[in-house]
């Protein structure tokens, strides 16, 4: 019953952080992004800037209030499922939590209020300003989950003392050293470049199926154009600071890195595993297909570099799900920049998009979401059988919950989970095609008069 | 004594345990009126659904969050109590937050999908904010019980989680009163009485059967000093409850006058309601087992969440009502432009 349990604690608990960071990811660079266009649109008042952000406010309306509650959903799941956790590290993780709650939550609750109805009771510089704090807010709540986790990766800054029961306790002795622990930069800055990703092309894929639906208004073509190099100059940005986190990985938590790597034995000059089947019990790749020394080369820097391997460590991760998660990853990272750089290529030629290209695009809508999915599961499952590196074990933090009731509430969520994920791509993709229709600026209002219009962009503006 | 709990430094768990209690309460109040807004769609007609919700738009999520805080400070300041009872709650919280995602989706979804299919997320709306209450009811029940899983446990948790949504809909009926007009007011109006009546009855009911359930609360009662607090609290409780009575049945008045005070009075009802519950469980934070002292985290974790909270609690309170004066008047329909 034991063993059920955690399996299906796990299993719970991946498919909503799953299910939740599919939102997060879009949100945080998407009100950023919404902000641009507000910005562009003081700047030269044009109408299409207006078009642009009203269309993709409701995206972020939509994936927002979806990422709140599976966030909530999370939150109590720590103390139903994981009591351990709180009990032994409480007093680190609890700070930065709260911090999170205190300066980032409300701050994007309260002004995503005005922020989305707000356009026509507020001065243009207020309404400005709430989108600016809700993409500050969105933000700031990212740096204090990141430095959260990046610390169950990378402890520093504590110590451990056993409290009057003689449970051994996290008490911190440096908030700089918690805070700033050494993965925390490499995976803010990974994670906030796949959120920029994921917006991208959130945003190329909708406006990409607009264009196919012959809405080639100004409003469309200016996101799909602003999308496209934003992906373009983010993708290498993103492949730069993923090698560095991968050589972060190295020295702090080199299983994962010799298990997403395939690489069983310790061997100078190791070669790059593009592919094979990982097999546990002969400790080897099958059908593996390599390039000779590259895999010490890109971690050492020299093609005879020594490369540790899974032979080294007496417990290490699964290694398939994270070699083939790995490889996924980087599969869709290359495909983006293909994408991306074909993109800016025919916007630099002034030539028209082909359909072949449009039909990629929407194919890739969610591409960012996937790689973001697989990234953590990467990483979070690189740090079996640890909950928080060398502190705290995953099976020590279960609670006693029966196996049975967890079960029930797995499958209620599951079904939940599957529902609202199916049901949200199909409305944006239905929010896409509306919003084509009538060339409405909202498509959530029936009829909107030109007068009325003209009254609310002078208020606002004059 | 307070010179003691300075010295011994105890001042500090028991500032997190006041504010826990007080976003607990903030929260009771804020998101009770949307969730109690939320149950009320059930008996209003197409248009008035509308408005109802483009009530409560703006403000939702960010009322929302107070449970956010509230939990969260349970977990942070108080994390060996978090476990054992988010643990024994686990159901009543799986519900509760089934009810809180089918909510929350449904606000947006219903907005932005086909027209002919809004019908079904005013459904989960309504569904979701009931399940919410529900759970919410439940834990509290179950909470006051010590977590009591036998018949007459459950009985009485399932008792407080019907007056709990009678409680959030009174004081979202309230809330309409206030930014509705014409005949959604007058609906209002007479929802407030209805669930009035009904918590009161509940009400009572818990009153009675609470010592019963709790021998720690029997024994605070039927003790001097403690029961002249408790018998002030219930003064003022009637009190408060009768004004509120009368004023309904004159309600609406000429000109919308005094089209506020019914949801003063009830926020008034729940802060009293609220500290007598919360005196009666001092010290504990697990109802007879666990004291708010033997749960409380490390005090250095303690003194760098209270130097944040101080600085953020003002500028948050400030901004969010700010929020709610750009919104302020009578609800008018919602749209981004």
């Amino acid at each position: 019953m034991e063993v059920d349990s955690i399996i299906l604690s796990r299993i719970q608990f991946a498919a909503n952080i799953t299910f939740h960071i599919m939102f997060p990811s879009i949100t945080i660079a998407l009100g950023w992004i919404l902000l641009f266009f507000k910005i562009r649109f003081n700047m030269t008042q044009d109408e299409a800037w207006m078009k642009a952000y009203f269309f993709f406010t409701k995206v972020f309306a939509l994936s927002f209030s979806i990422g709140v509650v599976s966030g909530v959903t999370m939150s109590f799941q720590f103390g139903t499922n994981w009591p351990g956790f709180m009990e032994t590290v409480g007093n680190i993780a609890g700070p930065l939590l709260a911090y999170e709650v205190l300066t980032a939550f409300f701050l994007e609750a309260t002004f995503l209020g005005v922020m989305l109805f707000g356009f026509s009771r507020v001065p243009g510089w207020l309404h400005t300003m709430a989108t600016f704090l809700v993409a500050m807010g969105t933000t700031a709540s990212a740096f204090w989950i990141l430095v959260l986790n990046s610390w169950m990766h990378t402890p520093a800054g504590f110590e451990m003392i056993a409290n009057v029961n003689g449970l051994m306790q996290a008490h911190v002795t440096s908030w700089w050293d918690v805070v700033f622990n050494p993965s925390m930069p490499y995976r803010l800055i990974h994670m906030l470049l796949a959120s920029g990703l994921t917006a991208s092309f959130l945003i190329t894929g909708l406006s990409a199926y607009r264009v196919l639906h012959k809405d080639r208004s100004d409003s469309v073509i200016k996101a799909l154009k602003t999308s496209i190099i934003l992906a373009t100059i983010l993708i290498p940005l993103q492949i730069y600071i993923g090698h560095e986190h991968g050589l972060n990985t190295k020295e702090y938590q080199p299983a994962k890195l010799a298990a997403m790597d395939g690489t069983w034995k310790t061997q100078t000059g190791a070669p790059l595993v593009l592919f094979g089947v990982p097999n546990q019990e002969h400790q080897r790749n099958d059908y593996a297909i390599e390039i000779l020394y590259l895999s010490s080369l890109i971690i050492t820097n020299r093609a005879d570099g020594e490369v540790k391997g899974l032979e080294e460590f007496t417990e290490h991760p699964p290694v398939a799900p994270l070699f083939y998660g790995f490889r996924l990853m980087v599969g869709i990272g290359i495909l983006m920049i293909i994408v991306s750089w074909t993109g800016s290529y025919y916007l630099l030629r002034g030539k028209k998009l082909p359909k072949y290209y449009l039909y990629t695009l929407v194919a890739m809508t969610l591409s960012g979401c996937l790689a973001t999915i697989l990234g953590w599961y990467v990483t979070e499952i690189g740090r079996q059988p640890w909950l928080v590196q060398g502190v705290l074990t995953t099976k020590e933090a279960l609670g006693s919950v029966k196996s049975g009731m967890v079960l029930s509430t797995l499958i209620v969520y599951l079904s939940i989970y599957t529902f609202l994920t199916i049901g949200y791509i199909i409305t944006l993709f239905f929010m896409a095609r509306r919003a084509g229709d009538g060339g409405q600026r909202d498509p959530e209002k029936q009829v909107i008069t030109g007068g009325e219009r003209l009254a609310t962009i002078n208020k606002t503006t004059g | 004594m307070v010179e003691q709990t300075i010295i011994d430094g105890n001042w500090l768990p028991y500032s997190f345990a006041f504010l826990m209690c007080l976003s607990m309460l903030i929260y009771g109040v804020l998101d009770g009126y949307d969730l109690g807004v939320g149950m009320l769609i059930e008996n209003a007609n197409w248009h008035e659904k509308d408005r109802m919700i483009a009530s409560i738009g703006p403000f939702w999520d960010a009322n929302e969050t107070w449970l956010i805080l509230g939990i969260g400070l349970l977990l942070v300041a108080f994390p060996m109590a978090h476990g054992i009872i988010l643990t024994k709650l686990y159901l009543p919280v799986a519900v509760m937050l089934f009810g809180l995602i089918f909510r929350g989706v449904a606000f947006d979804f219903r907005a932005k999908v086909p027209y002919q299919q809004k019908w079904r997320w005013n459904n989960k709306f309504f569904y979701g904010s009931l399940l919410m209450s529900l759970g919410q009811g439940y834990m509290l029940g179950s909470y006051i019980t010590g977590f009591d899983s036998s018949l007459a446990g459950v009985t009485f948790s399932a008792l407080i989680a019907v007056v709990l949504c009678s409680a959030y809909c009174l004081v979202g009926a309230c809330w309409l009163i206030m930014k509705t007009d014409n005949t959604l007011q007058e609906k209002s109006v007479k929802w407030a009485k209805y669930h009035l009546v009904n918590s009161v009855a509940g009400l009572v009911a818990i009153y009675a059967v609470t010592p019963l359930m709790n021998k720690h609360i029997f024994d605070k009662l039927s003790s001097f000093p403690e029961a002249i607090f408790y018998l002030l609290i219930a003064l003022f409780t009637v009190t408060l409850i009768l004004w509120l009575y009368r004023l309904l049945r004159k309600m609406p008045m000429p000109n919308d006058r005094y089209c506020w005070l019914p949801f003063a009075i009830t926020t008034t009802i729940y802060l009293f309601t609220f500290i007598g519950l919360a005196y009666s469980f001092f010290p504990y934070i697990v109802p007879n087992k666990m004291t708010l002292l033997e749960a409380a985290a490390a005090p250095e974790s303690l003194i760098i969440m209270l130097y944040g909270a101080l600085l953020v609690l003002p500028i948050l309170i400030a901004y969010t009502a700010f929020a709610y004066y750009i919104f302020r008047g009578k609800a008018r329909d919602l749209s981004y432009d």
